[in-house]
């Protein structure tokens, strides 16, 4: 493929993909109003458009034209800098996720990714984990005690739950044999007995499911693990003083983490785009994708639901969980699943 | 020529940002000047072919060792520091010493420039190659250095837990 072409096809799916992570947001944030609604015994947002579908456009509108307040004693600088640097590594981290296999157009192979990196999976640690500064530096640059407090938390926690992330996804990594995430779904083809499929969840990894997925809710501050925002002790946490558009580069950020989390999720333990595929061509190209949606959708329909259930746990709780369960119960995982393929 | 490039462009953002760290009067902001030096020189090892330990650097010094700094500047709330006009100390040994450094890198790289190019691929940048070396190679030093932490671990947890041993005793 000539430069210039890759780099064409490079930015339109850029495009596109942007186009679908922001409208996953806005949408993922309408589901969860409306899961939870339920769960609740009310009904979630109904007024603007059918089934309140129109909501998340509401909101932006709402958000776009609310007024930027920048309270006196913030420090400017990272004040403004904070929103920016969460939403743009929330956002960045999509781009080496594999959705699918890849089309042929025009004689040339195009995979659904924006591109397939040899280290794909370390690519994705390092730009989360650097996705901290948005909200530690949101807490400091507030120069308000429940915005610092937020923001120590959460530096606090996710350095704490990231090391539970990382050695819960070692495990896979021993059996794919490979940092790239095309490879890792690749290895997960096949059934056991003809129709168990060989996802890595059902393959010996369900501990290592588990914990990434308590490391994860962690790392996205979400409940039962949203002490950087807990609104009852800290009025709301790290972007108390943020409002309008700011504050709403926040709120995407958390959300697109979720879904980077999703995908993640769906790549590593459940087969990626793996599923039934039949039919004409057109639809053999589109099952994949289409499974992999569906995968990632049931996931993040777990994570609401866990926030509909879950009470919030206590600072020390979450701190004694994390290392001297979560922690433990990861390394015990990778020294298992070692053993095994060594075996 | 567009390897070039880039690794200028992550070069002077290296250098701008260590500078940085020296000129702010802030803790945070000289902490995020340093995690852009770390970045940049992620940049660098990528350019290098050397994926994997860009990688690492990012998620090791950028993402986590650099979260503590911030986390420990947050909690002690550091204010901007006092500006001296240049310790003796500074004087004396500093600039000599930073004189004579310079000399060396300097000869280092005029003497090395012999034109001894090095393809990308070419030396171990893959994480698997990294691994046999690691592995095979120098599983000795590797598994000394690993002890070597595991007692600093060790000395950390001692430190950390002092004060409440002390307490006990006085409780007694």
């Amino acid at each position: 493929m000539p430069i210039w072409l890759f780099i064409v096809v490079s930015v339109i799916k850029s495009i596109i993909l942007l186009f679908i992570l922001l409208t996953a947001v806005a949408y993922s944030v309408w589901l969860e109003r409306k899961v939870v609604g339920h769960m609740q015994n009310r009904w979630g947002p109904t007024r603007v458009g059918p089934f309140g579908l129109l909501q998340p456009a509401a909101d932006g509108l709402k958000f776009l034209f609310k007024e930027d307040l920048t309270p006196p004693h913030v420090y400017k600088p990272l004040y403004i800098a904070a929103p920016m640097i969460a939403v743009v590594f929330a956002l960045t981290s999509i781009s080496v996720i594999p959705f699918g296999n890849s089309v042929t157009i025009g004689g040339y192979s195009i995979p659904f990714q924006v591109t397939d990196v040899n280290t794909g999976l370390l690519l994705i640690l390092g730009v989360t984990s650097i996705g901290v500064y948005g909200v530690a530096l949101a807490g400091w640059s507030s120069n308000n005690k429940y915005s610092l407090l937020g923001g120590l938390r959460a530096s606090a926690q996710m350095v704490s739950y990231e090391i539970s992330l990382g050695l819960s996804l070692v495990g896979v990594l021993i059996m794919a044999g490979s940092f790239s995430l095309r490879q890792i779904v690749d290895a997960q083809a096949g059934h056991f007995w003809g129709f168990i499929p060989r996802w890595n969840i059902f393959h010996g990894q369900i501990i290592g499911f588990f914990c990434y997925l308590i490391a994860a809710y962690a790392e996205t501050n979400r409940v039962p693990f949203d002490l950087p925002e807990a609104e009852t002790e800290l009025v709301a946490g790290y972007h108390t003083e943020y409002s309008a558009m700011k504050f709403a580069m926040f709120f995407m950020a958390e959300y697109a983490n979720m879904i980077t989390v999703a995908c993640l999720a769906t790549l590593l333990f459940l087969g990626g785009w793996r599923g039934p595929v039949f039919g004409p061509p057109i639809l053999q190209a589109i099952l994949p994708v289409f499974w992999f949606f569906v995968k990632v959708f049931c996931f993040m329909f777990v994570y609401i639901w866990v926030r509909g259930t879950l009470p919030r746990f206590r600072y020390d709780q979450l701190m004694a969980f994390g290392w001297k369960f979560l922690l433990p119960l990861a390394i015990l995982n990778l020294i298992g699943t070692a053993v095994a393929v060594a075996w | 020529m567009l390897h070039l490039t880039l690794f200028l462009a992550f070069a002077v953002v290296a250098v701008a940002g260590a500078v940085n760290l020296l000129a702010q009067r802030h803790p945070i902001n000289s902490a995020l000047s340093l995690i852009a030096v770390m970045a940049a020189l992620a940049g660098e090892y990528l350019l290098l072919g050397a994926e994997f330990v860009a990688a690492i650097q990012v998620i090791v010094y950028a993402g986590a060792i650099m979260v503590l700094f911030v986390f420990v500047i947050m909690l002690l709330n550091a204010g901007v520091e006092e500006r001296t006009n240049g310790s003796r100390v500074a004087i004396v040994f500093g600039i000599p010493g930073m004189l004579i450094g310079g000399v060396l890198v300097a000869w280092a790289v005029l003497r090395s420039s012999g034109g001894e190019q090095v393809a990308i691929g070419a030396l171990p940048g893959p994480p698997a190659e990294i691994a046999n070396l690691l592995f095979h190679e120098f599983l000795l030093p590797f598994e000394i250095t690993s002890i070597l932490i595991l007692i600093a671990i060790m000395g950390a947890v001692v430190l950390a837990s002092k004060p409440q041993a002390v307490q006990k005793r006085k409780e007694h």
